[in-house]
């Protein structure tokens, strides 16, 4: 393949089979908010530490500003877009609403496919294990206890959803705290 | 981000072809590997590297993502993830440190893309599971264009972002010797902020019942480096705290942490490799006990 040159990728885009040529730099991110038009996914740090761009890649949550669209071939991605069914919010989306979860709302995309993902593998989690299962996303606006206090209450809801997914969900719960080593 | 070409080979060979040129036929090492692709997507946006191209390995079919027995071997696979390594039973039995280690990698998201390959062939000092790796003595085997090559881990690393691997030549698998007998292990860290930040001081430890202690520490200078105590005083645990902790001076004497970086001072280092040194001994004894 040439530089600068496009590849065409069929892949499936919250439930839909969608076929788009992109750049081999351009990453998933660009990939699902110039070419597809779906810009509820969020751009900030590109580095990986703020959150705001987490999708669901068959199932697994990234940082899809760390993965290049051509990488999406074939895959299955869900975005904020996805979580909705019709004119029927996520559970997680209600809860985020009811609690005053989301205050500037941006990182809100980023927050709620990481706690869908989080939900999907630890039904009933903890606080720790909520903390630890969003650890990967900022909210600048600090609002974290409202994140928290939404999450908990879909997940004591037991609504727990189902989120169009190709694999079992990915997600690594652990609550020891850094610099303590906590004997098993 | 500066524009490359992709290619996803299907075969070992295939790729090395890629990589020994370049992608597009120039000669020249301006070929990535790209496995996780969360430290090399990040270098390529910033322009620290410029590759012409970028080779993903993800395709290829001698390339495993599993972790499995092999002729008196724990061989974790290329494709591995650090998630994958969290979840593994046998990981998490035999090798706490290390799934201790994978745990603390970044975020959820992060863990889900990143490989412990790539985690090894970028050669960060401040590498989590290195550490862990280190004091269970793991090797590595390469493939290049000149064939296969296993190296033991200690000897991969040079400086940071520097390996003694050789222009075009892959990280096959990572490969741990199986428990020789009881151990207690353990992996402890000191970050800022848990989820995203690297670590200040980041250490494995691993007690034996023969008395050896093992101990590999990271972030405090430009390599990780491996001390190994066969003086008893570390595995002895009616030891004082007081004798520990100048025998650990002793071992840690090599620590030289970088006095520019953002993260912690070389003073605040130092103190913290010995806190952590302690903490993980006292915490090896625990497990040796278990």
């Amino acid at each position: 393949m040439t530089t600068g040159a496009t590849t065409r990728i069929e892949l499936t885009v919250n439930g839909r089979a969608r076929s788009t040529d992109v750049l081999a730099h351009h990453t998933l991110l660009e990939v699902l908010r110039d070419d597809l038009g779906l810009t509820g996914t969020k751009e900030c740090c590109l580095v990986g530490e703020c959150g705001a761009c987490t999708v669901l890649v068959d199932g697994v949550s990234v940082d899809s500003c760390l993965m290049l669209g051509v990488e999406a071939e074939g895959l299955s991605i869900t975005t904020v877009e996805g979580l909705a069914t019709g004119d029927r919010l996520d559970p997680l989306q209600s809860a985020f609403l009811e609690t005053g979860a989301a205050q500037c709302g941006f990182c809100i995309p980023g927050q709620l496919v990481s706690a869908r993902a989080l939900l999907e593998a630890v039904p009933h989690p903890s606080r720790a294990e909520i903390e630890e299962g969003l650890a990967g996303n900022l909210c600048r606006c600090a609002g974290y206890e409202q994140i928290i206090e939404a999450v908990a209450l879909a997940a004591e809801r037991g609504e727990g959803g189902d989120v169009r997914r190709a694999a079992t969900p990915d997600v690594h719960v652990a609550s020891t705290p850094d610099a303590q080593v906590a004997p098993q | 981000m500066r524009a490359f070409a992709y290619e996803r080979p299907t075969s070992l060979a295939d790729a090395l072809a890629l990589l020994a040129t370049g992608g597009d036929g120039a000669l020249g090492s301006d070929a990535r590997p790209l496995a996780g692709g969360t430290d090399l997507i990040i270098r390529i946006r910033d322009g620290s590297i410029r590759p012409a191209s970028v080779v993903d390995v993800k395709g290829i079919a001698e390339f495993s993502r599993d972790i499995r027995v092999e002729d008196g071997w724990l061989r974790i696979g290329a494709r591995t993830t650090m998630t994958d390594l969290v979840r593994d039973d046998r990981v998490q039995r035999d090798y706490a440190a290390l799934a201790e280690a994978a745990s603390y990698v970044g975020s959820v998201q992060i863990r889900n893309r990143a490989t412990l390959a790539g985690n090894i062939c970028n050669a960060s000092p401040a590498a989590d599971t290195v550490p862990a790796l280190l004091v269970y003595g793991a090797q590595v085997v390469t493939v290049g264009q000149g064939g296969r090559r296993t190296i033991p881990l200690d000897d991969v690393f040079v400086r940071s972002g520097v390996t003694t691997l050789l222009p075009g030549e892959l990280l096959e698998a990572v490969e741990l010797p199986l428990p020789g007998g009881p151990r207690g292990s353990v992996h402890a860290r000191r970050t800022r902020r848990r989820g995203h930040d690297l670590a200040s001081v980041t250490l494995a430890c691993s007690i034996g019942l023969d008395g050896v202690t093992r101990i590999a520490y990271g972030s405090v200078g430009p390599r990780p480096l491996l001390v190994v105590d066969e003086t008893g005083v570390l595995s002895d645990r009616a030891t004082s705290p007081a004798a520990k902790a100048a025998r650990l001076d002793e071992l840690f004497v090599a620590a030289a942490p970088s006095p520019t970086s953002m993260r912690a001072s070389p003073e605040y280092r130092l103190a913290m490799l010995r806190v952590l040194g302690l903490r993980a001994v006292a915490a090896s004894h625990e497990r040796l006990r278990a």
